[in-house]
């Protein structure tokens, strides 16, 4: 159950339900998503191709979850008028399924790129990857718990982690690099490993707008592009 | 800050209205205070909050109507522009050809549309019938009446609609030209037309007049109210800007009140 500011109930009953309805079916939401990357990740690591095909599979229920939610947010927003936390949480939930699907989607890119590179023989053994997959599951399930249980700390702390998988991408954009440099033969299986590293780092921002979106959410402060706003001019 | 109406940026507010330690008792029973609240000037202030919260009370004292029921007693001290309301030798009459009200229900005399709108003209001394017509035109055109009635002046006001008679009563009050305009759930009795009519209207109003509007229709404080005070109890929880109000409250009893999570 997602807490919000006021742990009381709506003295409506109904409007209670459709909250709590739009709770469950984030938080179906937010599962499928971890699902499709912990699954695409593994594909990689294990070469399982297999796994890939239904992780692909996996994607369309998240398709359906984002409509769905989309769906019961306009309805809640046309009929109850909601305020205060009850408006936070219900603006959040509209921001927070295109992040999710997003993610779904960026999922769907890996097994893509796995599919194709289980054609070939392996480029090289992975040494930065999985630890660049490991910090991205860790973000993406650390951003889900901290909405989940409306956590602002909890929430910056996966924000603070962002630049470790920039940094990730970095070293791994620089070594595939001289992988291609070496051997022109290796340029198709190095470009769909930094295309699948590049994903990564896509979730990883991912991650973080959607703790921006639970601090947001919690404390009605907005903290995205911090400091970062001003044009320069008057 | 400055605050916006219709794109317009109006001046730095000025509190028209200063309310210090205001409380209102009915015999022995508290019904509300002590309240403090700066009412800005030219700017629309809305009190929310349920049912004998004492919203009603407190608007009702700021222009010394509540002297008028048996056994209130009110202490504290209210001013409009540094000069005090309660007082020896101060006139409520005086006080409330300053602060004018508008109530619920509509409440035309029965007597024609131009005579409801002259009545308080005539009783405050002017005679001269020109200067009468002149007002009058001059009240039911900032009600947005004028158009609908020019051609029906003489006609009885009983037979206007329930919207057109709350904007006659709103004439009413504008024709004595007060500063303040208190409005007691002024659209409540009325349709949705009707009330977007009066919404309109208040937003307009607040270009030369000080409005502060009760209503316990919480949308229609975020629509029309530049601020908003939420009344919990007899006590004042929360004065606030209406958009941080409705969209960040700082106190707890005012976020269960405005999401629905009361009683």
């Amino acid at each position: 159950m997602i807490r919000t500011n006021s742990s009381r109930e709506h003295t409506n009953r109904e409007y209670e339900l459709e909250l709590r309805r739009l709770r469950e079916q984030l938080l179906l939401m937010g599962a499928k998503v971890e699902e499709i990357i912990n699954g695409s990740i593994r594909a990689l690591i294990d070469r399982d191709s297999d796994l890939a095909e239904r992780m692909i599979a996996v994607d369309r229920k998240i398709n359906q979850l984002e409509i769905a939610i989309d769906e019961l947010c306009m309805q809640v927003l046309a009929r109850r008028q909601p305020v205060a936390s009850d408006l936070r949480f219900l603006t959040t939930a509209l921001k927070l399924v295109t992040d999710l699907e997003r993610i779904g989607d960026l999922g769907v890119n890996i097994c893509e790129r796995v599919l194709e590179l289980n054609g070939e023989p392996p480029l090289k053994p992975y040494i930065d990857l999985p630890n660049m997959t490991q910090e991205v599951q860790e973000m993406l399930h650390e951003a889900l718990d901290a909405f989940v249980a409306a956590d602002v700390e909890r929430a910056q702390r996966v924000i603070a982690r962002d630049k470790n998988v920039d940094a990730y991408y970095t070293q791994i954009f620089r070594e595939l690099l001289t992988y291609m440099m070496e051997d022109p033969r290796n340029i198709f299986r190095a470009t769909r490993l930094q295309s699948i590293a590049k994903y990564l780092e896509r979730i990883g921002d991912h991650a973080t707008n959607l703790g921006e979106l639970t601090v947001f959410m919690v404390k009605g402060k907005d903290i995205r592009h911090a400091g970062k706003l001003s044009d320069g001019g008057t | 800050m400055s605050a916006t109406v219709n794109g317009v940026a109006k001046a730095e507010p000025q509190p028209k209205l200063v309310v210090r330690n205001l409380t209102v008792y009915y015999g022995e029973k508290k019904a509300v205070g002590p309240v403090a609240m700066d009412i800005v000037g030219q700017h629309v202030t809305a009190l929310i909050g349920p049912s004998g919260c004492g919203k009603s009370t407190f608007l009702r004292s700021l222009n010394r109507m509540n002297e008028l029921i048996p056994s209130c007693r009110i202490e504290g001290e209210v001013k409009l522009d540094g000069d005090p309301i309660y007082g020896p030798g101060i006139d409520p009459v005086a006080v409330r050809r300053r602060i004018g009200m508008v109530f619920q229900r509509s409440n035309p005399f029965p007597k024609s549309i131009a005579e409801n709108v002259a009545y308080g003209l005539r009783i405050g001394g002017i005679s001269d019938s020109h200067d009468i017509d002149a007002r009058v035109e001059r009240a039911l055109t900032q009600a947005a009446l004028w158009e609908e009635v020019k051609d029906r002046l003489t006609e009885s006001a009983l037979g206007l609609s329930g919207g057109q008679q709350q904007r006659l009563c709103i004439a009413r009050a504008l024709a004595v030209e007060p500063e303040v305009l208190l409005m007691d759930e002024p659209a409540s009795a009325l349709d949705p037309i009707a009330t977007a009519h009066i919404e309109e209207l208040i937003n307009e109003l607040s270009e030369h007049y000080t409005v502060v509007i009760v209503t316990h229709n919480m949308q229609q404080a975020a629509r029309v109210a530049d601020y908003t005070a939420f009344f919990y109890l007899g006590e004042l929880v929360e004065f606030d800007r209406t958009d941080v109000l409705f969209t960040k409250p700082s106190d707890s009893r005012t976020e269960d009140y405005i999401t629905g999570r009361f009683g």
